[in-house]
């Protein structure tokens, strides 16, 4: 396995955003203990996921968020009742034989109706998340061309300049922070998934079919993408980077590549 | 009354198995009872669940390091492929819709057999057939099949996984196709023309309803299966172009006609368990299952709805329509729901007899629980993006169908081994091995859910260091081998039952159907007489008089005036 030290989004920009959930003396104690509870990885009000460092992305984790207080809900009244069942009639005399109820309409009218209004109510939130992820800009500030093949990447930028996967080096693909980027996505051999843990995003490369998508990246910084969907033999190793630059600083760069770095 | 009475001294009479054709061996082989070939199924697939669950366990000794060096890459693929394929297509559908179906589904309807024994023993001989063919891949040259059990095209095209492993892999599953298939027709058909007098549709047991639902199941989504494999197999050898652009074929048509099955065969291996389980709750609870029709009706809701949701694991493909699918897949959280709600409500005001299978039975209840809770997430299309193909998916398949299979699978194991032996197994080994495997089965699957929010994907046997999971990925393994370990009791258990019998008697746990009316192990031709069969619990209402269910009204009260049906 190659060697790869990317700065990833941890270090780079977890405190910039916390919600004003957890009051500051409670912070501590439910840090230690969401800790625990959520072993190394995660703190407590990100529930272990990325933020997401495209709008994109921040909408799909504000969704993540959202249903997670439901599951807290949902698993509370669930296991609650489960609980209390086993507790309160789990200690009765063998032979005893309790009242033998078949079923009761109203509590099966409730336990019915209760749970489809909930999936209702994730229905229309995930729809309206989903058009604003799958939303395409008509306008984008750049068209960017991506190439999945075994095992690499190819990323192609309207002036020409294309960076690719050579050997022991992972191709970095670079974006300007706070600019819609399309992106044209294709795949030469197999399906491969384009994914980027830190842009909460994937999406498959697929033979004979493109994808457009948009990322609008709002954080400075590098991530790491890489490969999602099993495409044979060194499926692992399909890696890039993402580098989030300044829209001054992309400039920049795109046109000191431009001179001759094609590959 | 008096039938029912004489039975008991008819059944004991010495071994009236002895005068039905050849024992030992040469019994196994040439069987057509459907006792001897649901035995049949029960043992080969558990021991197919051993071989898989070993693969379980190099996998993750695998994944206990980033750079791990414990297998070559081309091995860990070769390893979670079959290992996926098996668990699915060997261990969690023959475990219960070829073994306890097989057995108990007869019995509890109370006929003698199944319609068609011949083809029965026939599915059986397809099924050790496929699975024999598919672990046969890892020693043919270039190795098994390595594209991962859903075989995405062009991945598994001759082109990018060249090689006899891959062939035969689809001859197995096709061979287990048919095995499914013929066995579907069997029990569809036994269920729908073996019933004894009195067993009304409305009075089969939970369980026999849905083999009955599975089996139709089967009927619409493996013929689906089959063709696409036999299309696999004419691309690879015979230069048709189903599935490669080149030819003007389509990959993402292998994903739509894999996932028609696909979809439908997860309730295929789910809703067999469920079974098992609204078997074991109102046994174990010394009350009525709660709410029977709404869990049949529920039951037929998922089977409906469950047809049109593939598409659900092409989200990210690009090419399906978002909506439709999202409203389809979270809409079979209301029915699963009725089912969760309806165990608890069998559960509330018994008098809960806490004994191995219902241990088994609640570890099952709360693990497919937890899984619910991530499939209704999964099933919104944007959070799928950001999680699709990572751990967060595998922690989710793991807890709802591993949890079902092995929670209520066990559960199944220990309610009827006393009806498939005449013996009991141990308590307090079983205990033992429950609360193991319900830990270590949870600290493996928890933790994969934060490697996955963390953005590790699934089938890599590599990551990186800066992808912060190798504590979580180091918590799972350690659950896994613990997991792994629950096993070697069971099997400890299981020796002990055999070196030192307890006899378990007819009707051990008081339960509450047919299969419990005659004696264990049943004789050849299961009944010598039957109980009237008057409400969905026979056995319990000759056993209960006073509590009978054709006395009672639904909520429980005495009815005024006693008629028969």
């Amino acid at each position: 396995m190659k060697k790869l030290n990317f700065r990833t989004d941890t270090q780079a920009g977890r405190s910039g955003r916390r919600l004003a959930l957890v009051r500051p003396g409670w912070r501590i104690p439910l840090a230690l203990g969401g800790a625990a509870l959520a072993l190394s990885a995660c703190n407590v009000t990100d529930f272990g996921m990325h933020t997401g460092a495209t709008t994109q992305g921040h909408d799909i984790f504000s969704l993540y968020q959202t249903f997670i207080y439901m599951v807290i809900v949902v698993a509370v009244v669930t296991f609650g009742g489960l609980l209390y069942v086993l507790v309160r009639f789990g200690r009765r005399k063998d032979d005893q034989v309790p009242h033998q109820r078949h079923s009761n309409v109203k509590i099966e009218i409730i336990y019915t109706v209760i749970p489809a209004i909930i999936v209702g109510a994730i229905f229309f939130m995930s729809v309206s998340t989903e058009n604003k992820v799958d939303a395409i800009s008509p306008n984008p500030s750049l068209n960017l061309t991506i190439t999945a093949f075994q095992w690499g990447w190819r990323f192609t930028y309207p002036n020409g300049v294309s960076i690719v996967s050579q050997g022991e080096n992972y191709p970095q693909m670079v974006l300007p922070e706070g600019e819609t980027t399309k992106v044209k996505l294709v795949s030469k051999d197999v399906v491969h998934g384009f994914y980027i843990a830190a842009f909460d995003f994937s999406r498959y490369a697929l033979p004979g079919f493109t994808n457009y998508f948009d990322l609008t990246p709002n954080r400075l910084g590098t991530f790491v993408g890489r490969c999602s969907q099993l495409c044979g033999l060194y499926h692992a190793e399909m890696l890039f980077s993402v580098r989030v630059v300044t829209p001054a600083q992309f400039n920049a760069w795109l046109s000191s590549q431009g001179k001759g770095a094609t590959a | 009354m008096t039938i029912a009475e004489e039975r008991s001294e008819l059944a004991h009479e010495p071994e009236a198995d002895a005068q039905h054709g050849p024992t030992g061996i040469y019994k196994w082989l040439t069987s057509t009872d459907h006792k001897v070939i649901g035995k049949n199924y029960m043992y080969t697939s558990l021991v197919f669940l051993m071989i898989a669950g070993a693969m379980a366990m190099i996998i993750r000794a695998q994944l206990v390091q980033p750079n791990g060096h414990i297998v070559s890459q081309q091995m860990y693929n070769e390893l979670f492929t079959i290992h996926g394929s098996m668990m699915l297509y060997l261990f969690a559908g023959p475990f219960a819709f070829g073994g306890f179906a097989n057995f108990i589904l007869p019995l509890q309807i109370g006929a003698p057999d199944m319609a068609f024994p011949r083809l029965n023993a026939l599915s059986y001989w397809l099924y050790l057939t496929g699975g024999t063919t598919m672990l046969m891949g890892f020693f043919v040259n270039g190795g098994a099949a390595a594209f991962g059990w859903v075989s995405y095209a062009p991945l598994s095209s001759y082109t990018y996984s060249p090689g006899p492993g891959p062939d035969l892999w689809i001859v197995a599953i096709i061979l287990t196709g048919f095995s499914g298939i013929f066995t579907a027709v069997n029990l569809v058909t036994t269920a729908f023309y073996l019933r004894a007098p009195g067993m009304t549709m409305f009075r089969m047991p939970i369980f026999t309803w849905n083999m009955v639902v599975t089996g139709i199941l089967i009927l619409i989504a493996f013929p689906i299966l089959t063709a696409a494999m036999v299309m696999l197999y004419a691309d690879r050898h015979l230069g048709t172009h189903f599935f490669t652009v080149a030819g003007g074929g389509s990959p993402v048509m292998w994903q739509n006609l894999f996932w028609f099955f696909g979809h439908p065969e997860v309730y295929i291996l789910a809703l067999p368990y469920f079974g098992i389980a609204s078997e074991i709750f109102p046994v174990f609870a010394k009350k009525p299952i709660f709410g029977y029709k709404g869990l049949v009706f529920a039951t037929l809701a998922i089977a409906g709805l469950s047809t049109g949701v593939w598409a659900h694991h092409m989200y990210t493909t690009g090419t399906v329509l978002l909506p439709f699918f999202a409203a389809l897949s979270l809409l079979i959280a209301v029915p699963t729901g009725i089912k969760v709600f309806t165990w608890i409500g069998t559960l509330w005001g018994g008098n809960l007899q806490f004994r191995v299978p219902l241990l088994f039975a609640l570890g099952f209840l709360v693990t497919f629980t937890m899984g619910g809770f991530s499939g209704v997430m999964l099933a919104s299309p944007p959070f799928d993006f950001a999680v699709h193909d990572t751990y967060f998916v595998v922690a989710h398949f793991h807890q709802v169908l591993a949890g079902t299979a092995i929670f209520a699978g066990f559960a199944g194991f220990y309610y009827w081994y006393p009806k498939l032996t005449g013996r009991m197994m141990r308590e307090g080994l079983g205990k033992l091995q429950f609360w193991i495997a319900f830990i270590a089965f949870n600290m493996t699957f928890i933790p994969q859910y934060l490697a996955g929010l963390r953005g590790m994907p699934r089938r890599i046997p590599v990551y990186l260091v800066s992808d912060h999971v190798t504590f979580l990925n180091q918590v799972s393994s350690v659950g896994a081998f613990l997991t792994g370990f629950s096993f070697l009791i069971w099997l400890l258990n299981l020796w002990i039952s055999w070196r030192r019998p307890i006899p378990a008697g007819d009707n051990p746990w008081d339960g509450h159907t047919l299969e419990w009316a005659t004696s264990s192990p049943p004789p050849h031709h299961n009944f010598t007489s039957l109980p009237p069969i008057r409400s969905q619990r026979p056995v319990w209402d000759k056993n209960h008089p006073e509590y009978a269910d054709y006395t009672t009204d639904h909520d429980g009260t005495p009815k005024k005036e006693v008629e028969p049906r």
